[in-house]
């Protein structure tokens, strides 16, 4: 072994830290002297393990004034930027529970695919609910990014340590919901999503731009199911009615709690974690998906709903705050049952894990 | 000596994806960064470098290509555009 890769920046390396040129950890002690002068509220600066490195020695390329920079700037913050523990935790846990969704999200309709009306209909429903377990599994790696494992991340999960949205406690009672979830629950999510794209945290955003492209075939099969449907029998015109009157308020529940009841909004925004707050974005989805009920001839259950010539807006009733606390904090209808789902699902892998795990041990032991 | 070879990729600027721009021979890794640099970024073209030993890196076959993708090939409802939903519908 000739040079000692774990003690050469490629920061260093490529010049880009002149006090760094010549000591190798020259810059990470300019970075401590940087961390003494941090605001109060950053306690500590995080130095991310990067994957793109072999020996999995802690690096950093930027200090915090490069942070804040970069955000000023608008620009993406990189896995190998040094960068506030607060911005690291958030990120954590917002993409966890993103990904969490995405995991969980699969039962909703799965529960459906034995049952789905006809083979197209079915081939169709598989490759949604697997495009979900691939959004997750991008997410997941987005958060790797951040010094976390999945491991580690599914456990939280699991001990309901960590959250995943709302709207998977609620049950599919019947057919026309997978429809329902496609028009506005996957609807909502691109609301929520698209913005997301231009998050100032690089990984994330670049998951997000391969999820919001795939989002637009689970939104159109969902329209175009409910408009089967609604061309069909009085029967399935009153399943689509009953399925839409069930998510509605779910749905709007999906952009979290009202603006003056988030407390962490500022900051994210302030940041470019978020980029639109929860009322902005509610009032989105309301405005788009009007026209389109009632070009599919369904009625939203709000009869506060209707247009308001002066905003230029939909205005909408509030929904049900003591309900979206109830489902978060884990009483919802489903709550228990999605959790004890995922958890059979993760034991019943195990033995799928351990066989892949000793063909792999096997296959070295005969190469070597 | 030669030394091994290395694949190198390259981000351009922030927010976008390290993109493979080809290789090189170097001695070790780190010496393999700094001949990234001067081969590759001469005029600006990067904000990050990686460098992977090629022996490192397990690829599907050319020769396997139509069979190894077919799964995706016969799949047209993947695709938004399989679906019909009138024009008129906005925000779709």
């Amino acid at each position: 072994m000739s040079a000692h890769p774990a003690r050469l920046t490629p920061a260093v390396a490529l010049g880009l830290h002149p006090n760094g040129r010549g000591r190798p950890w020259g810059c990470l002690r300019r970075l401590v002297g940087v961390a003494t002068a941090l605001p109060e509220h950053v306690t500590r600066v995080t130095l991310i393990p990067d994957r793109s490195v072999r020996n999995g020695v802690v690096r950093m390329s930027a200090t915090l004034e490069t942070f804040e920079e970069v955000i000023a700037r608008h620009e993406r913050v990189e896995p190998r930027d040094a960068m506030p523990e607060r911005y690291r935790a958030t990120l954590v846990r917002q993409i966890a529970q993103h990904a969490h969704s995405e995991i969980i999200g699969m039962q909703p309709e799965g529960h459906w695919i034995t049952r789905a009306p006809s083979l197209r209909r079915k081939a169709i429903l598989l490759a949604k609910v697997q495009d979900e377990a691939g959004h997750g599994l991008y997410l997941y790696s987005a958060a790797e990014t951040l010094g976390v494992t999945r491991a580690d991340l599914t456990q939280r999960l699991l001990s309901g340590a960590q959250k995943y949205s709302s709207i998977f406690n609620y049950p599919t009672l019947s057919y026309a919901d997978v429809g329902t979830i496609g028009w506005l629950v996957d609807g909502a999510a691109i609301c929520n999503q698209v913005p997301l794209c231009r998050t100032s945290y690089g990984p994330y955003g670049r998951a997000m731009i391969r999820i919001c492209k795939e989002e637009s075939f689970h939104q159109r099969q969902g329209f175009e199911l409910l408009m089967t449907m609604m061309a069909g029998t009085d029967e399935q015109r009153a399943m689509v009615q009953e399925s839409v009157d069930r998510f509605w308020w779910p749905a709007l529940m999906m952009f979290g709690p009202p603006d003056a009841d988030s407390p962490n909004t500022a900051q994210s925004m302030a940041w470019g974690i978020k980029r639109d707050t929860n009322d902005d974005l509610r009032q989105k989805f309301v405005d788009m998906t009007v026209p389109q009920a009632r070009r599919l001839g369904v009625t939203l259950p709000d009869p506060e709903l209707r247009w308001n010539d002066e905003r230029g807006h939909h205005d909408f009733g509030e929904p049900d705050w003591a309900e979206l606390k109830a489902v978060i904090s884990g009483d919802g209808p489903c709550n228990a049952q999605r959790l004890a789902h995922r958890q059979r699902a993760h034991d019943d892998g195990a033995w799928v894990r351990a066989a892949a795990a000793s063909y792999a041990a096997r296959s070295e032991q005969e190469e070597s | 000596m030669e030394g091994p070879l290395y694949e190198v990729f390259v981000r351009s600027r922030r927010g976008l994806n390290h993109v493979h721009v080809g290789s090189l021979h170097a001695a070790d890794d780190a010496t393999a960064v700094r001949h990234a640099r001067d081969v590759y970024t001469r005029r600006n073209e990067g904000v990050s470098v990686w460098v992977v030993r090629a022996d490192a890196i397990t690829a599907s076959s050319p020769d396997e290509k139509d069979a190894f993708f077919a799964p995706s090939g016969d799949k047209v409802y993947r695709h938004p555009t399989f679906y019909d939903v009138p024009d008129d519908v906005p925000h779709m």
